[in-house]
């Protein structure tokens, strides 16, 4: 244990995604060592994207406004809707140009491991836009990997008593991955060969 | 097949070793403690990424270094692979095949086929049903290394819901619920446990598939066990294997994978309520058993020292013959266990294992390897190896 502040930081640190106890002292001595310039325009951005980007009010994707670009868009097919789990999700798909409807982001997959369930996930909004009946169909792009599978079972179950067109992308996607880290061709594919999801 | 040479980097206690071996018999000869075992365990880690002593890989590192790297030449036919891997105790390993990295390390399993005797073995007979599964699976995963997925796909559903039970009713992370809407509500989307059947179903699907490959398993082991069992031990009983499935009755052989998911989905309606209860997953593969009988009697707490002996090494030598009939021959390794057997199974072990394309021996005296098995020699003493023919 380091005393208060250098510990603190090095505990916040340690909080994030893929930084173990080890990287998170790591880093904190370099910033400790960093230039309070550099030290200074790290914190700068790090309040500034919390700031100023916010989570669009229909489809949870990140957005410079309430809503973000994609929902806007008029000439974006209002009848489908593409289930991701991340923003970047969104960014991997958009790349293909394959699809034209709109997104749903999850905000993650359900994972009792890491004690997310359904109620941890923007599943109740997706609920609510699905309520008035416009959309028809829904693609279930979670990511290729248990947690993700798991997530769209549970949906396509949730989902089931309504009129709806309910799709799975395609296998061929890399299993155990991450959408996003599929190629275009593969992940463009995927989209055309998307198949019913029967459960 | 063989393994033609072996290279290792801060692997157990040796921070650099490199030995050319040759097909036919070595052994490896020198006092308890020298590093011995370290070698051969090296080679059962590259068949099977695991070791055969110990559960987890930080053991496997040299005290003091944070990663030990095993490179192995295989040769089977006229065709060669230099297998590398890298263990990164509490990271994913890393893995190349000629050099060439693969993207996860168990897509370098199947290079190099191993069947491991050592005196950990007789746990096989004596140890918990966790012994016997891990022999099943392993040699599944030798056979046809796709099954090293369909095993870590199951392992991970497992803990998935396991981690589901154990939450029960505790209260959610996230603090994000609002009003609430009618049709989540309905659906029962706000329970704790309303995703259970959505685990329910993958646990099913991935448990069906590797059920249904140990039973089949199961019932290509069951002769060869026997015929190896009344090879090494004439006068005693017939061996027998048996199946026991947390599914219930099961027949071994091929079984129609709709029939065992019924049978697993049924066999969990069941236990339900005991699963609720005490948090974990009570029917699955990973509670069944291989029970071992020996004439009437159940192997387990039944059979002498030297039967269970027996019946390890005959689960052993049937594991071989499985092998040795899918097409290239397994390397055998022998890890100090001539010296646990008295002369009529050494004898025996000796005779059948002497024609393999390549046999390894680890015993602590020369007395201890037998003499038809003569060949290469290599003394380890005190952590260095050398040839001495
Ligand atoms: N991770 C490790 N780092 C350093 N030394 C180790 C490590 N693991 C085991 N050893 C040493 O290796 C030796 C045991 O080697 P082993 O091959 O089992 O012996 P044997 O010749 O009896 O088969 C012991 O001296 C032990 O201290
Ligand atoms: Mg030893
Ligand atoms: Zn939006």
């Amino acid at each position: 244990m380091y005393e208060g502040v250098v510990q603190s930081l090095i505990d916040e640190l340690g909080m994030l995604p893929g930084i173990g106890p080890k990287s998170a002292q790591r880093i904190a001595f370099h910033l400790l060592a960093a230039d309070p310039a550099d030290v200074k325009r790290l914190a700068h951005a790090l309040l500034e994207v919390k700031e100023k980007v916010r989570f669009c009010r229909i489809c949870g994707n990140v957005a410079a406004e309430d809503e973000c670009r994609i929902c806007r868009d008029q000439r974006r097919d209002p009848h489908v809707i593409c289930v991701v789990e991340e923003p970047k999700d969104v960014v991997a798909i958009e790349r293909t140009r394959e699809f034209r409807g709109r997104y749903h982001v999850l905000g993650g997959a359900i994972s009792p491991i890491d004690g997310v369930g359904p109620d941890d996930l923007r599943i109740r909004e997706l609920m609510t836009r699905l309520a008035d009946g416009q959309v028809t169909e829904l693609i279930l792009a979670t990511d290729p990997n248990l947690e993700g599978e798991a997530t769209a079972t549970y949906l396509a179950r949730l989902v089931k008593p309504m009129d709806l067109t309910v799709t799975r992308l395609a296998s061929g996607l890399p299993v155990g991955g991450d959408l996003e880290y599929a190629d275009e061709v593969t992940l463009g594919r995927a989209f055309e060969g998307r198949r019913l999801l029967d459960v | 097949m063989h393994v033609a040479q072996l290279s290792l980097t801060d692997f157990r206690s040796y921070a650099a070793v490199e030995l050319s071996l040759t097909p036919g018999v070595t052994a490896f000869v020198g006092p308890n403690g020298h590093g011995k075992t370290n070698l051969v365990e090296a080679l059962g880690y590259v068949a099977t990424h695991a070791s055969h002593r110990v559960a987890t890989d930080a053991p496997l590192v040299r005290h003091g270094a944070t990663r030990a790297v095993i490179r192995c030449l295989v040769t089977r036919d006229d065709r060669q692979a230099l297998v590398e891997l890298e263990l990164n105790p509490g990271r994913a390993n890393r893995a190349r095949i000629n050099r060439a990295p693969v993207s996860r390390a168990r897509d370098a399993l199947g290079l190099l086929r191993t069947v491991l005797f050592a005196p950990e073995d007789l746990a096989l007979v004596k140890g918990d049903p966790g012994e016997r599964r891990r022999f099943l699976d392993d040699l599944l995963v030798a056979r046809a290394p796709r099954f090293a997925g369909v095993r870590a796909d199951y392992e991970r559903v497992l803990k998935q819901r396991n981690a589901l039970l154990r939450t029960g009713a505790k209260p959610r992370r996230s603090e994000r619920r609002r009003d609430s809407d009618a049709a989540f509500t309905a659906a029962g989307a706000g329970d704790v446990l309303g995703t259970l059947d959505v685990w329910d179903s993958h646990l099913v699907r991935h448990g069906a598939e590797l059920l249904a490959a140990r039973l089949e398993l199961v019932d290509a082991l069951r002769p060869l066990v026997a015929k190896a069992y009344a090879n090494l031990a004439p006068a005693s009983g017939a061996a027998a294997l048996d199946y026991r499935s947390t599914a219930g009755e099961l027949s071994t052989g091929p079984v129609d994978r709709p029939v065992l998911e019924e049978r697993l989905r049924t066999a969990l309606g069941e236990a339900r309520q005991a699963e609720l209860d005490r948090g974990i997953t009570l029917v699955g593969p990973h509670r069944d058993d291989l029970v071992l009988g020996l004439g009437e009697l159940p192997a387990r707490g039944y059979a002498s020292h030297g039967e269970s002996w027996s019946f390890a090494l005959a689960l052993r030598l049937a594991a071989y013959d499985l092998l040795r009939a899918d097409g290239g021959d397994p390397v055998l390794i022998l890890d100090d266990v001539f010296a646990e057997l008295d002369g009529q199974r050494r004898r025996r072990l000796a005779e059948i294992v002497a024609p393999a394309e390549q046999v390894l021996i680890t015993a602590a005296v020369p007395d201890d390897v037998p003499s038809d098995l003569s060949g290469s020699w290599f003394d380890v003493v005190d952590g260095s190896v050398s040839r001495v023919r």
